[in-house]
């Protein structure tokens, strides 16, 4: 199937888990629909049957709250079954606000705090390194998160090791908690920033994800470099009262509000055939 | 009654001489490492710009290419060694426990406790040991932090050779460790071949009147105050307390059934650290007995050596043994 009708199905699924949960992190899910479904539908070397395969790629979703898409996207792979996602957020559920490697298969490792998991891939890059391992490893953060220092300490450190097999996306959807990222803290020149820590950086249409599949495919971007892909994506995408609106970063959400959001997300498919 | 262990000072008059051999607790972690590391390839150190500070440079040497050294950067150093545990190795990280366990606390509870990954925490410079540093790099807060952090084991060893036994003791348990070790030498308690459990408090000392309750540097002066005690007719129990957890709270409550009162010793903040942990165990079990915690009474200890500091927070021999006589005269219990 078309990446863009996993995309579209992620963001079905992960709109009826925030309904469900009457509340969510909606803009940064949306945003990261395509980007999760690259991976999870191409990229990625997983078995959905054996989560803990030594020779796995790895994901790590840095940006834990986007949690939704991951599970819609595992749960399409086979990795639980459908009635653990009908029931997101429930008391005792496995799938909660941010995912627990511990309580979730196919999560590789638990999330939720800015800025940890480049240092996490980072250390499973090394590992992969020592062992000669073939794997690769991914991961996924927001933009507003990589003004955290620990980030660069880890951009610093995998460029000095020259991990080729650590891979950085970032979710450039230009919106964090508090309103447009240019006003609270200047990130630019983005990608001259990355590039000056030693990294190999690659621009790139987030809501394309054919385009990202084959980006990531094409990692590392040069040889004894890390890979930063850039992914320009628009927070809360898919939904038009959502897109761009930094009050739904984290919001609740009224039954019509859903119904709205999946009546919008049904038409998109229906574009795409 | 339990007979204490065997250890090294066995005569009260081995505590007086200046000869006592010493050695440093840093550099017994890291050589105990080296000899493991031939049959344990999933052992790898990191260090952040703190490998020769630390000493972790004698495992780093003669393992070049199983040792990391992130930079000054302790977010990353943490954050990193998670990963590599993720991926099936045990990563060791050295840095000042200071910096291990502030600078990059969140990183260690999120990405090390939280997940329960196998990593152990060597925190070195703690207590009195770096007090020439000051206040930015000695550390008296790090227990109270370590034992809030879940599924975290706290080790205090007291000397040399039970820092190697508690390095063994840390690798054989599957979980993250912490592992509070000094800076300068220290002088040598035990024999090389001394009992370590975790979780199990070590009696080097059977008294019935007092029991003085220590960890880390603060074991051989709680044995010197002892034997000060012994001579002023007071007989006077010690224990080792290398684990502060999970605590050995059957050996506080034996000791304040069996003695007449309990005295905490730690080159610490009074807050949340041994004493923090002994008081807790006593009032949870309604025990009623004369206690007092010794360590640093919340405050940001000033400049000096370790025998300065020691002199003048009155944890050296002669202030823990003032502090009993003055615990042993209250009525009020």
């Amino acid at each position: 199937m078309d990446l863009a009708y996993h995309a579209n199905d992620l963001r079905r699924e992960l709109v009826l888990m925030f309904g469900r949960a009457q509340g969510g992190h909606f803009g940064g899910a949306l945003s990261a629909a395509e980007i999760i479904a690259a991976l999870y539908f191409d990229v990625l070397n997983i078995r959905p049957k054996e989560p803990e395969w030594p020779d796995r790629d790895r994901f790590i979703l840095s940006k834990g709250h986007a949690a939704p898409a991951l599970y819609a996207a595992l749960c399409t792979r086979g990795f639980f079954p459908r009635s653990i996602l009908e029931e997101f957020e429930e008391p005792g559920n496995p799938l909660t606000m941010h995912p627990n490697m511990h309580k979730v298969p196919g999560v590789d490792a638990s999330t939720g705090s800015m800025g940890h998991g480049l240092p996490l891939g980072v250390g499973i890059a090394l590992a992969g390194m020592l062992d000669q391992r073939p794997y690769r490893v991914f991961v996924l953060m927001g933009d507003g998160e990589t003004q955290e220092g620990s980030v660069w300490e880890a951009v610093m450190c995998a460029s000095h090791y020259r991990l080729d097999r650590l891979v950085a996306i970032v979710d450039r959807n230009r919106l964090s908690c508090d309103g447009e990222i240019a006003n609270i803290q200047c990130q630019e020149p983005y990608a001259i920033r990355w590039e000056a820590f030693g990294w190999s950086v690659r621009e790139i249409d987030g809501h394309n994800a054919d385009e990202v599949a084959q980006a990531l495919h094409q990692t590392p971007f040069q040889p004894g470099k890390p890979s930063v892909l850039i992914a320009h994506t628009i927070k809360g995408r898919g939904v038009s009262f959502m897109e761009n609106q930094p009050n739904f970063h984290r919001a609740n959400i009224s039954p019509e509000q859903v119904e709205q959001a999946l009546a919008e997300i049904a038409a998109q498919r229906e574009a795409l055939s | 009654m339990t007979e204490p262990i065997a250890f090294h000072l066995t005569k009260d008059d081995q505590y007086k001489g200046l000869d006592i051999p010493k050695a440093m607790t840093r550099e017994a972690w890291s050589v105990t490492l080296a000899e493991m590391a031939e049959t344990r390839p999933e052992i790898v150190v990191l260090s952040a710009d703190l490998l020769k500070a630390t000493l972790a440079s004698r495992f780093g040497d003669r393992y070049p290419q199983r040792t990391f050294n992130v930079g000054v950067a302790e977010q990353n150093l943490v954050g990193t060694a998670a990963g590599l545990a993720l991926a099936g190795k045990i990563p060791v990280i050295a840095t000042f426990s200071v910096f291990l366990l502030m600078r990059a606390c969140e990183q260690v509870r999120t990405d090390i406790c939280y997940p329960k990954l196998n990593v152990k925490l060597v925190g070195t410079a703690a207590g009195f040991s770096f007090g020439l540093g000051g206040a930015t790099h000695m550390t008296t807060e790090d227990l109270a932090l370590a034992r809030a952090l879940p599924n975290l084991v706290v080790l205090a060893p007291a000397d040399y050779h039970q820092t190697v036994h508690a390095t063994r003791a840390a690798l054989a348990h599957v979980g993250p460790v912490f592992l509070r070790v000094g800076r300068s030498a220290e002088p040598i308690i035990y024999d090389e071949e001394s009992t370590f459990e975790i979780g199990k408090a070590n009696l080097l000392r059977q008294g019935d009147d007092l029991t003085l309750i220590a960890c880390g540097a603060s074991v051989f002066e709680s044995l010197r105050a002892a034997s000060i005690l012994s001579e002023r007719g007071l007989s006077v129990r010690v224990l080792d307390m290398h684990t502060i957890k999970p605590l050995d709270e059957e050996a506080v409550l034996t000791a304040a059934a069996e003695t007449r009162g309990i005295l905490t010793v730690e080159e610490h903040s009074r807050i949340g650290g041994l004493g923090g942990a002994v008081a807790e165990t006593l009032a949870e079990a309604g025990v009623a007995t004369r206690f007092r915690r010794l360590g640093i009474p919340g405050i940001f200890a000033t400049e000096g050596n370790a025998d300065y500091l020691r002199h003048t927070y009155g944890l050296d021999g002669e202030g823990i043994a003032a502090a009993a006589v003055t615990l042993l005269k209250r009525n009020d219990v």
